[in-house]
């Protein structure tokens, strides 16, 4: 694979050490992985993007817009292909019963949303700003600020599950995650942006990221030399 | 050409609150006719179950599930059988679904197939299976197990799943 996508074992993110396939992954002939991506069961409802508007009150922390385009690697934006995602508390604590640190809950907050794309691959949250939470991978270890994102796009072999980071967090140098990535054009590839075009007056500060999927067309082999 | 593809990042331990959903597991509705269940485990390394992976099958015309592990490493799904279906070869490959695995510590997913039992032929005759060395093979094939059907994914070590390169 190519030096922009993290190896299955990556020893400093203690995590993989037991999960990383020791065996080589076997190459299937051309043509074997070319078949649609799942049809996604699930609906879409219209404020699912909104993760501030889910209870009665409004969520504590910075109020932000996400944004960006969903594209295929030839340039294609990828329309009503739906994306998920689920994040931490603006204290960094998740709404999951395995996350204990000693961090509020906040009733307003559940994390998760979810959307399809427009005509032109774009998607767009309304969120609060996650927080760093640490999680004992080693000493005083601290996930930088990120938000999950989940992707099916148009083929099987597009699917992507990744995490978005903030531009400037200090955590991002020490994070073995984001750090498993070879090439810091791929780590970079993970860091939105701050957008002030779309930042609304008196309301809510932007961060903009595209994501680009595998198409049809690419295969992971061509450029491995 | 590969274009500037946004690389993975593991789906994390939280995951819960955003991917699982109600009746997920549910390809088919249980207790219909020809629904079977399908059970397994994840395991690590070491054998220790894998309480926080996702698993995700799909085979089109059949459909699409995803289901989450539990704190003993297990999921379920219901469904039909698929049928066979064409390579793109022009040969058949036997009836089986694409598996698709999310965990804590899998920086990127793995990609894995679950053939059937009960397709001896068909299965000996698979492209797919073919590629693998034989004594891999049954890493791939479920197991009738007290009326449904088993497989379990050992994500490393001893008797490991085969996993695919996508």
């Amino acid at each position: 694979m190519s030096e922009l996508e993290p190896p299955y074992l990556y020893p400093d993110y203690v995590g993989t050490r037991l999960r990383a396939p020791a065996k080589p992954l076997i190459n299937l002939p051309e043509g074997f992985n070319d078949f649609p991506a799942p049809l996604f069961p699930r609906t879409v409802a219209d404020l699912d993007h909104d993760l501030t508007r889910q209870h009665a009150g409004e969520p504590i922390g910075e109020r932000i817009i996400v944004t960006g385009r969903v594209l295929d690697s030839d340039g294609r934006p990828l329309r009503k292909t739906i994306v998920e995602v689920w994040q931490a508390n603006a204290a960094g604590r998740y709404l999951d019963q395995d996350d204990q640190h000693p961090a509020p809950l906040d009733p307003n907050f559940t994390g998760a949303g979810r959307c399809l794309t427009d005509a032109e691959g774009r998607y767009r949250f309304i969120t609060i700003k996650p927080g760093a939470y640490p999680w004992k991978n080693h000493r005083n270890a601290w996930r930088p600020a990120h938000i999950h994102f989940s992707l099916f796009g148009s083929e099987f072999r597009s699917r992507l599950v990744t995490q978005m980071y903030f531009p400037g967090d200090p955590l991002m140098p020490r994070d073995p995650i984001l750090q498993s990535i070879p090439d810091q054009a791929g780590r970079d590839r993970l860091v939105s942006q701050f957008d002030p075009e779309t930042t609304v007056p008196e309301w809510a500060l932007a961060y903009r990221w595209d994501i680009v999927l595998r198409g049809r067309a690419a295969t992971p082999f061509e450029d491995e030399q | 050409m590969s274009g500037p593809l946004t690389p993975s990042q593991t789906v994390g331990p939280f995951f819960g609150v955003g991917l699982p959903f109600e009746k997920g597991e549910q390809l088919a509705p249980p207790g219909s006719a020809g629904v079977m269940r399908i059970e397994g485990q994840v395991l690590d390394g070491k054998g220790e179950p894998v309480p926080d992976a996702l698993l995700e099958i799909w085979q089109p015309g059949t459909g699409f599930g995803r289901a989450r592990t539990d704190s003993e490493g297990a999921f379920s799904f219901t469904t039909v059988k698929p049928g066979a279906v064409p390579a793109p070869d022009g040969r058949v490959q036997a009836p089986h679904f694409n598996v698709t695995v999310f965990a804590r510590g899998l920086l990127r997913h793995l990609v894995t197939r679950m053939y059937f039992p009960d397709e001896t032929e068909a299965n000996a005759a698979d492209p797919v299976l073919n590629l693998v060395e034989p004594a891999r093979r049954e890493t791939l094939i479920a197991k009738h197990c007290d009326g449904v059907l088993h497989f379990d994914v050992r994500l490393q070590g001893e008797r490991e799943t085969v996993f695919f390169a996508i």
